[in-house]
This record gives C-alpha cells, sequence and structure tokens, in this order.
C-alpha cells in the first residue's frame, strides 16, 4: 500500500486532535496575510520552529519534502526583490511570511495520519451537505481512490514494459491510450463488483 | 450529487487515482524546468474530456483532497497541505475546474472524437483555466504584480500545448475506441 506523509513519532503536537490542527492552521493563514510589516513573519517563524522541535520530526525528513518549494521560494524572493515597489526587504517579508506558512502546514500533515485528516474532511463534508454535496459518497470516493492508486500504479508500470517491448517507451499515446480503456474497463467490472455486494446508491442516503 | 450512480462515483475515484498515479511513476522527460511538469496536467485535460464537466470536476476534487490530506501523490513524492498553500498552490487547487472546463467545452463544441476540437478544448481548459487560477493565486499571495506573475508563468505554456495535443489525441482515440455518454 501507498504511505502517507505521516511520520510518527511520540510528541504532544501528534497527540494534538487533527480538527483543531487544521482549524489552528486556516486562523494561522488568515492572521499571517492580514498581519502587515515584519513582525508577523518573525513571530510564526518562532512558532514554527518551536512547534518543529515539539513535534521531534528528524530535520533530513522535513528538509526533502521542503527542498521543491525552496527553489520556487528563491525564484519568488528574486522576483519580488527585483520587480515590486518594495524592493528587497518587502520581498524578504513575504518569502519568509510564505515560508513559515508552508512550514506550518507542512507540520500538520507530518504529523497527522491519513485516517484522522480523513475524518475531519467527512465532518467538512457533512457541514456541506445543504449544498449538495453527498458526504457517504464522498468518504466511498476518497476510500476507493486511496485503495486504487496502487493498483492504477502497477497498471501505468505494466503498460511501460509492455510498450518498451514494442519500442514504442516514449510514445505518450503508447501509454495512455491501453491506460484509459483499461480503466474504462476496470470501472465496469468495480461497479458490479460494489452493485454485486448490496451497494445501492440511493440507499442510506438522508434526503432534505 | 444526490443522483451520483454508482458507475460515476467509481468512474471519478478511477481517474483522480490515474492523476495521482501519472505523479508516482517516474515521468516521461521533458526537463529543464524548475517546477516539476510531469503527466499529471495530462491527466486533468483527459478527466475532463472522457468523463465530461460534472465528473471530471469530482475526479479532479478527490485528487485535490488526496494531496490535502497528505498523500504523497505530487511528482517527487511531495503532498500535503504545505504544497497547495505555496505559491505555486493555485495551479493544483484549479486542476478541477480546469477538468470541468475542458468536459464544458467538449460538451459545447460537440468534439466527439475530432482531434483539433478536442485540442481547443484541453488547450482552452487544460491551460487556460488552471493558468488563471495559479495566476491569480500568485498575485494574491504575493503581492507580484499581474502582469509579472503572468510573465513568469509563460515558459511553461509550450510544454503544456504539447500536453493539450496528446491529451486531445488520446482521447480522440479512447472515445472512438470505446463510446461514452459524456
Amino acid at each position: 500500500m501507498i504511505l502517507g506523509l505521516y511520520l510518527h513519532r511520540d510528541s504532544p503536537v501528534h497527540r494534538w486532535p487533527a480538527g483543531a490542527k487544521l482549524a489552528a492552521l486556516v486562523a494561522a493563514t488568515v492572521g499571517l496575510l492580514a498581519w502587515p510589516g515584519w513582525t508577523g513573519p518573525l513571530a510564526g517563524a518562532a512558532l514554527v520552529l518551536w512547534l518543529l522541535r515539539l513535534a521531534r520530526l528528524p530535520v533530513k525528513t522535513v528538509l526533502t519534502q521542503l527542498r521543491p518549494l525552496f527553489l520556487i521560494m528563491l525564484i519568488f524572493f528574486g522576483v519580488q526583490a527585483l520587480f515590486t515597489d518594495g524592493g528587497w526587504r518587502e520581498g524578504l517579508v513575504t518569502t519568509l511570511r510564505f515560508a513559515v506558512l508552508v512550514l506550518l502546514a507542512t507540520l500538520v500533515t507530518l504529523t497527522t495520519r491519513i485516517g484522522d485528516m480523513t475524518a475531519v474532511f467527512e465532518r467538512v463534508f457533512a457541514v456541506l451537505r445543504p449544498l449538495g454535496v453527498d458526504p457517504e459518497k464522498m468518504a466511498l470516493m476518497l476510500a476507493l481512490t486511496i485503495r486504487l492508486i496502487p493498483l492504477l500504479v502497477g497498471q501505468v508500470q505494466d503498460i511501460r514494459m509492455a510498450q518498451r517491448a514494442r519500442g514504442v517507451e516514449r510514445s505518450v499515446l503508447a501509454l495512455l491510450v491501453p491506460l484509459v480503456v483499461k480503466v474504462l474497463g476496470l470501472a465496469d467490472a468495480l461497479t458490479e463488483a460494489l452493485e454485486a455486494r448490496g451497494y445501492d446508491p440511493t440507499g442510506g442516503v438522508r434526503k432534505e | 450529487m444526490s443522483s451520483l450512480d454508482t458507475r460515476a462515483m467509481v468512474l471519478c475515484a478511477l481517474f483522480a487515482a490515474v492523476v495521482a498515479a501519472l505523479g508516482v511513476v517516474p515521468p516521461i522527460p521533458i526537463g529543464f524546468l524548475p517546477v516539476p511538469i510531469t503527466a499529471q496536467t495530462l491527466g486533468v485535460m483527459l478527466a475532463g474530456a472522457i468523463l465530461g464537466p460534472r465528473l471530471g470536476f469530482l475526479a479532479l476534487a478527490l485528487f485535490v483532497l488526496l494531496v490535502a490530506i497528505g498523500l504523497p501523490v505530487l511528482p517527487g513524492g511531495r503532498g500535503g497541505l504545505g504544497v497547495l498553500m505555496g505559491p505555486t498552490g493555485g495551479f493544483i487547487l484549479s486542476w478541477p475546474v480546469g477538468a470541468f472546463a475542458v468536459g464544458w467545452l467538449a460538451r459545447r463544441m460537440t468534439a466527439g472524437t475530432r482531434p483539433l476540437p478536442l485540442f481547443v478544448c484541453c488547450a482552452l481548459g487544460g491551460i487556460g483555466a488552471v493558468y488563471a487560477g495559479g495566476i491569480a493565486w500568485l498575485w494574491l499571495v504575493s503581492g507580484l504584480p499581474l502582469e509579472k506573475a503572468a510573465m513568469g508563468t509563460l515558459a511553461f505554456v509550450p510544454g503544456d500545448l504539447i500536453k493539450a495535443a496528446a491529451a486531445a489525441a488520446v482521447a480522440a482515440t479512447v472515445r472512438r475506441v470505446r463510446p461514452m455518454p459524456v
């Protein structure tokens, strides 16, 4: 099975409820974006560093997650410094603010189990029910997707190998056409399997 | 959404998984660019072109949700809320809208199995709608002037045009082989 980004440690940050962490993240984001000047990002940076220590996450793993972002940040800073009225100072503040936001979000991801995170989103779907969102269906689709990813990674690898044997490994068409056709076939099989096991898309759904 | 039948749900889950799988397997090399571009945007266009607007949107919304809950389904094993909140997060957040736009245009233009109209749909929806969202996000969160934010992303348009052409060809072929009510 596919592994999430969750990293288990015995820390208070890991024990905080997922919903609280997500809510705090949203609050911190709004706060940071609304707070002008140096102090906000600096306070945020101090908070993030403290939380990272508290969560006992290995520095290396956090850095690996951030490496591609670091490059984007660098370009981002460069563009800010060169093209905005605020010059490099303003650019530094904006870049720092961003780095703090991204680190906070990464922290939540690394310290929260996929299952707990999914549960929070299911509660969010339940709130969205009046808008036409069906929480049970969303939850089933999410679970199905997570289960199907390893299967499809396998399919992609199989097709790639088959096409390499035919000498067309560089053709996008030779990969995607069989993949999509296979997926459509899988959809029929999975639908039958679900319904054969008594799944009824209209059943158990509260009508409002 | 209450009218989603089992097959529609399964299709959405499958296409979300396809987009994830395209991010996990090593990309078909286009290289030389700092922001990782892979076959995933191809998946966005395909979902719209093959599933239609509503299911295409839902499939990509599922995918964004996977990223948000912390599955490493983006290129390079990345994922999590940090990526979505970064300066380029808007591009990923716009994928559901992109898939919707591709599907909506394809239906509007009755593109059927003709590659050229499909290419136009994929380019307008998969590039136009996605870049609009991505640039707007970059502009909002960075305070960069809009035209500078837009200029910075122009480098990726040629690669994405190639992908739109590929997606159109794939969609045309698949629709010929397996007609679907879109």
